[in-house]
């Protein structure tokens, strides 16, 4: 892992309703990776760092598969916007939109998500 | 007799004679007509095409093709056993053996032919028969049973293959001498020759071609005991068969004063009339049709009993010549000449591949304006069917590439631009090859993802998305538009070139990589879901010697795999994991399948045996894998590589240790290979098979390296692939000593590597790249590059660092914390992933969702 020691005291944080929940050190974000995590009400996110220390929140399932795994997808760029690839059938999801790249009428939810 | 009706007689009873009535009675001629039948033979019409099925089981009723209900609704006077013997055309009568005199209208000779005997000395001593008819057969049948231990046929030909294949399968030692140079001389040249010759000599049938039958050797008791060969040689027999070819049956014709031809065949015009005598008629094998030839074959007959049914009907109809092609399985193997098969057009050329190790024997006749003419197809008929299509015409594809096994040059028309519009490429979704051409000229899409949504091919399963993905470059490319070879759109680079980077310059980074030779866009960026594992791959292919870590879990490394590789196992549709032990060669002990059956239970996984020979664990969750591991690392198993592009297994037969056929230890050869090979990252998995002799059972010319044992040593074949789009496996070496295969394996396995495109297996590898198999054997067995000291060191790096990823794995708590579903709740399972009882085991219970019909709560909105 290659964080800079002044973030490692770090929390990610995703807004839900009118709170900030808690999800874990930001340590455990490792850029271009995913993690998953269960929200209150039994939803889950998907959080992913790019390599530049931007945060995203999208939820965990994949709409066309159905299983909760978007977060163990691979990460990217294109055309300057961040992107996930399911691991299931490898359909792209724009991490700050929800929008699927590769089928206009599908579109997962987002989270506002912070480090502090 | 004649009084009223006018009287039809058809003198010969076989297939082409029960044709003939069936197209009387087609044309209700039958009804106005009186029908006289003379037939030879004790029973009549049967199907003499498939005689020798008689040796297989099938009875002689079963071979009958006369249903006597026909016979006798049509009140058609059938006298079996009494044949024509003599013809008076003066007075228009047939006088049968009998004794019994027919008075006719119109006289009808379908009295097929003879079986040509040589005229040696002893021809027709005891033992010596022909293969002609039931009776033939039975006499035959009865004497190999009784007396006879070896048995000789002569004739080379299509009913001599058949005659002795009944021979050894009456368990006789069987000889075929022909004449000719070849076997088969009439329907394949000499190439097609020496693919069959080969087939046939390794089902243990002894040919002699070339030489000649010069006098039959008989006993005291004048019963056969051998043959003299023109050669001076003497061959030892008990019996000998002439099938050496037919002659058309003629003698009735010729004493009645019709014309026959030089070579025998009574002379008929357009209608099958014979041209001196308009109340006689001639069809089948005894007729010289008016193009000048003897018809040998059934279907030209049929067609000539049509014409004389239709000419008597007075209708119109002609029979000028027929078309020659046939395809047949001659002792299982198949062969077909079809259109001018022997080139005799003037100008024409041949397009001919051979392979007399596979039996494999194609040539195509060509026209100078690149008409499709002929051929001859041995060992795999396959094309038989569209290339006769194609014939007289110039085919939209080359058509020497649906001939040659694919790989073998050519490559360019090989690949699917070459397929025609309604092929088939998404077989999930049914959509043609011509959709997606429309897709990219009608409907502009330019990259595969908009043709992917445009057509919906290629979203189902994927398997089809390379393929989707050379079309749309082919079409694009044909429209003028320059086609982007770069991996992706971070790099304009190909894998192969990104590889030549990272190894000449030491790049063991993928950021350093993309930062300095990615698109200008692209620097600076995440980079993509295609680049990421490609370099990954990459970089563990060549870790130890750029100096990257061999465990890909590792720092930056861990972010570029895909998501299999990031937990070390296979993620199943419903976000569970399968996990796959390796088990070397297949070769597994009672304690070891215990210990899997054991943890399979504890776990309640569902197990499954793979194609492989491995087992598969399905249903684990993800916080399970490491305790999974643990127990399986602890009882001595290691990382499979299932989840990745890396050697998969390397299967084996039992070998020489076991099996009566073996010559080699296959199971030996194959886990010091698995071991070797295991943990090499590729471009695309890697299979592997050794089998302990030819007989193969290890499927080794299927996968991508199969190694199959010689007497003196082993055959190293490449580039075999199952899947979609199957392909035998091209011999590279053979003979090879055990260091010998190992070192090729080697140099092949890292050239391929090297020079792949991502996610490309070495089938479609082989066929890409320019000069195909020849050239990666000059360059992996000749070394014309002066690479392989390189390849062979590079190799010999990946194995002395090889270190198994789940055993490094669970003794790292830090590389474990990944294993939980939620990393906020890492005690709590996903409670999507969820399984239902089905068959004694588990399976998925997966909502079913609808993209378009259902929209998902909360997640897909509109």
């Amino acid at each position: 892992m290659t964080l800079a020691p002044e973030t490692t005291d770090l929390k990610v944080q995703l807004q839900l309703a009118d709170e900030w929940f808690t999800v874990c050190d930001l340590t455990r974000l490792v850029p271009g990776r995913g993690v998953a995590a269960l929200l209150p009400d039994g939803r889950q996110a998907a959080l992913f760092r790019d390599r530049n220390g931007n945060l995203y929140a999208i939820d965990n399932r994949d709409p066309f598969g159905g299983a909760a795994v978007l977060s163990r997808g691979l990460t990217g760029t294109h055309q300057g916007r961040p992107f996930v690839a399911s691991p299931l059938l490898k359909q792209r999801f724009d991490l700050e939109t929800g929008q699927c790249l590769d089928d206009e009428t599908v579109r997962v939810a987002t989270y506002e998500v912070r480090a502090s | 007799m004649t009084t009223g009706t006018p009287t039809i007689v058809l003198v010969g009873h076989g297939m082409v004679g029960q044709r003939f009535l069936e197209a009387l009675a087609g044309r209700g001629l039958t009804a106005t007509h009186r029908v006289v039948v003379l037939c030879e033979e004790p029973r009549p019409a049967y199907d003499r095409v498939a005689l020798t099925s008689y040796f297989s089981g099938r009875t002689p009723e079963e071979l009958s093709m006369t249903d006597m209900e026909f016979i006798d609704t049509h009140g058609i006077e059938l006298y079996v056993g009494d044949p024509a013997e003599t013809i008076d055309r003066e007075a228009r009568k047939v006088t049968a053996r009998s004794g019994q005199v027919f008075e006719y209208d119109t006289l009808v000779l379908a009295t097929g032919s003879y079986p040509f005997v040589p005229p040696v000395p002893n021809k027709d001593a005891e033992g010596c028969f022909v293969y002609r008819t039931i009776e033939d057969l039975l006499a035959i049948e009865e004497y190999a049973k009784s007396r006879a231990s070896v048995g000789a046929v002569v004739g080379g030909g299509l009913l001599g293959l058949e005659a002795a294949g009944a021979l050894k399968g009456l368990g006789l030692t069987s000889h075929i001498v022909e004449f000719a140079p070849r076997l088969m001389p009439v329907q394949v040249d000499e190439g097609g020759g020496a693919a069959l010759l080969r087939t046939i000599e390794q089902m243990g049938l002894s040919v002699h071609t070339g030489v000649g039958t010069q006098e039959i050797v008989v006993g005291e008791d004048g019963a056969v005991t051998g043959m003299k060969l023109s050669d001076g040689s003497e061959l030892a027999t008990d019996m000998v068969v002439f099938s050496a070819g037919v002659r058309p049956r003629d003698q009735l014709a010729r004493d009645c004063g019709l014309t026959v031809g030089e070579r025998g065949g009574i002379a008929v015009d357009d209608h099958c009339r014979t041209v001196c005598d308009p109340h006689v008629f001639a069809i089948g094998e005894c007729a010289l049709a008016s193009d000048g030839r003897v018809y040998g074959l059934v279907a030209p007959g049929y067609e000539q009993a049509e014409t004389a049914a239709a000419t008597i009907a007075e209708d119109e109809a002609s029979f000028t010549g027929a078309d020659l092609s046939t395809k047949l399985k001659l002792l299982g193997v198949d062969v077909a000449s079809f259109g001018d098969a022997h080139g005799t057009t003037d100008d024409c050329l041949d397009v001919v591949y051979s392979d007399s190790r596979a039996g494999l024997y194609k040539k195509l006749v060509i026209g100078r304006d690149g008409t499709l003419l002929g051929g001859i197809l041995v060992g795999d008929a396959e094309a038989y069917g569209t290339l006769k299509a194609f014939t007289g015409s110039v085919p939209p594809v080359k058509p020497e590439s649906l001939v040659l096994p694919a790989g073998a040059g050519e490559s360019v028309q090989l690949g699917p631009t070459a397929l025609p519009d309604d092929a088939i490429i998404c077989s999930c979704n049914n959509v043609t090859k011509g959709t997606i051409r429309g897709a990219v000229t009608d409907h502009r899409c330019t990259t595969v993802p908009e043709v992917k949504k445009c057509t919906k091919a290629g979203t189902t399963c994927g398997s089809c998305v390379k393929v989707l993905g050379q079309l749309v470059d082919a079409e694009l490319e044909a429209s003028g538009v320059e086609v982007d070879k770069g991996l992706c759109g971070c790099f304009a680079q190909t894998r192969e070139e990104l590889y030549e980077i990272v190894l000449a310059l030491r790049i063991n980074s993928y950021q350093d990589l993309l930062d300095r030779y990615g698109r200008d866009g692209a620097r600076g960026g995440d980079g993509c879901e295609i680049c990421k594992p490609a370099v990954a791959s990459i970089i563990a292919s060549l870790a130890p010697t750029i100096g990257a870590s061999g465990y890909v879990l590792d720092g930056e490394q861990a972010a570029l795999q895909d998501s299999n590789d990031h937990f070390l196992a296979n993620l199943q549709k419903n976000g569970s994991y399968s996990v796959v032990p390796r088990i070397p060669g297949g070769e597994i002990t009672p304690e070891g399948l215990i210990t899997i059956g054991e943890i399979a239970r504890d776990f309640g996984l569902y197990t499954k045996i793979t194609g492989g020979q491995r087992i598969d664990m399905f249903g684990a969750r993800v916080e399970q894998l490491p305790l999974i591991w643990a127990r399986l690392v602890d009882a001595g198993f290691e990382s499979g590589h299932a989840y990745g592009k890396a050697l998969r297994t390397v299967k084996s037969c039992v070998g020489q240790t076991w099996c009566r056929y073996g010559v080699q230890d296959s199971v030996r050869m194959a886990i010091e290979l698995e071991l070797r090979y295991r943990g090499l990252r590729s471009p695309h998995k890697l299979k592997s098979a050794v089998s302990g002799c030819a007989r193969e059972c290890a499927e080794a010319q299927s996968k991508d390296f199969g190694v199959i044992a010689t007497a003196n040593g082993w055959n190293l074949y490449v580039a075999g692939n199952g899947g979609a789009t199957p392909r035998h496996a091209d011999l590279l070496a053979q003979d090879l000593s055990d260091a010998e295969l190992v070192r090729l394996i080697d140099r092949f396995l890292m050239f391929y590597i090297r020079t792949a495109d991502r996610l490309e297996r070495t089938s479609t590898w082989l066929e890409r790249i320019p000069g195909g198999l020849d050239h990666v054997r000059e360059v992996v067995v000749e070394d014309s590059l002066g690479i392989c000291e390189e390849l062979e060191s590079l190799m010999a790096a990946h194995v002395a660092h090889y270190r198994d990823e789940w055993a490094e794995t669970i003794n790292d708590p830090e590389r474990l914390a990944r294993f939980v579903s939620f990393v906020n709740a890492p005690d709590t399972p996903d409670p999507v992933v969820g399984f239902v009882p089905e068959r004694d085991q588990i399976k998925p219970d997966l909502p079913l969702l609808t993209i378009g019909h259902r929209p998902l709560e909360g997640s897909a909105q509109r």
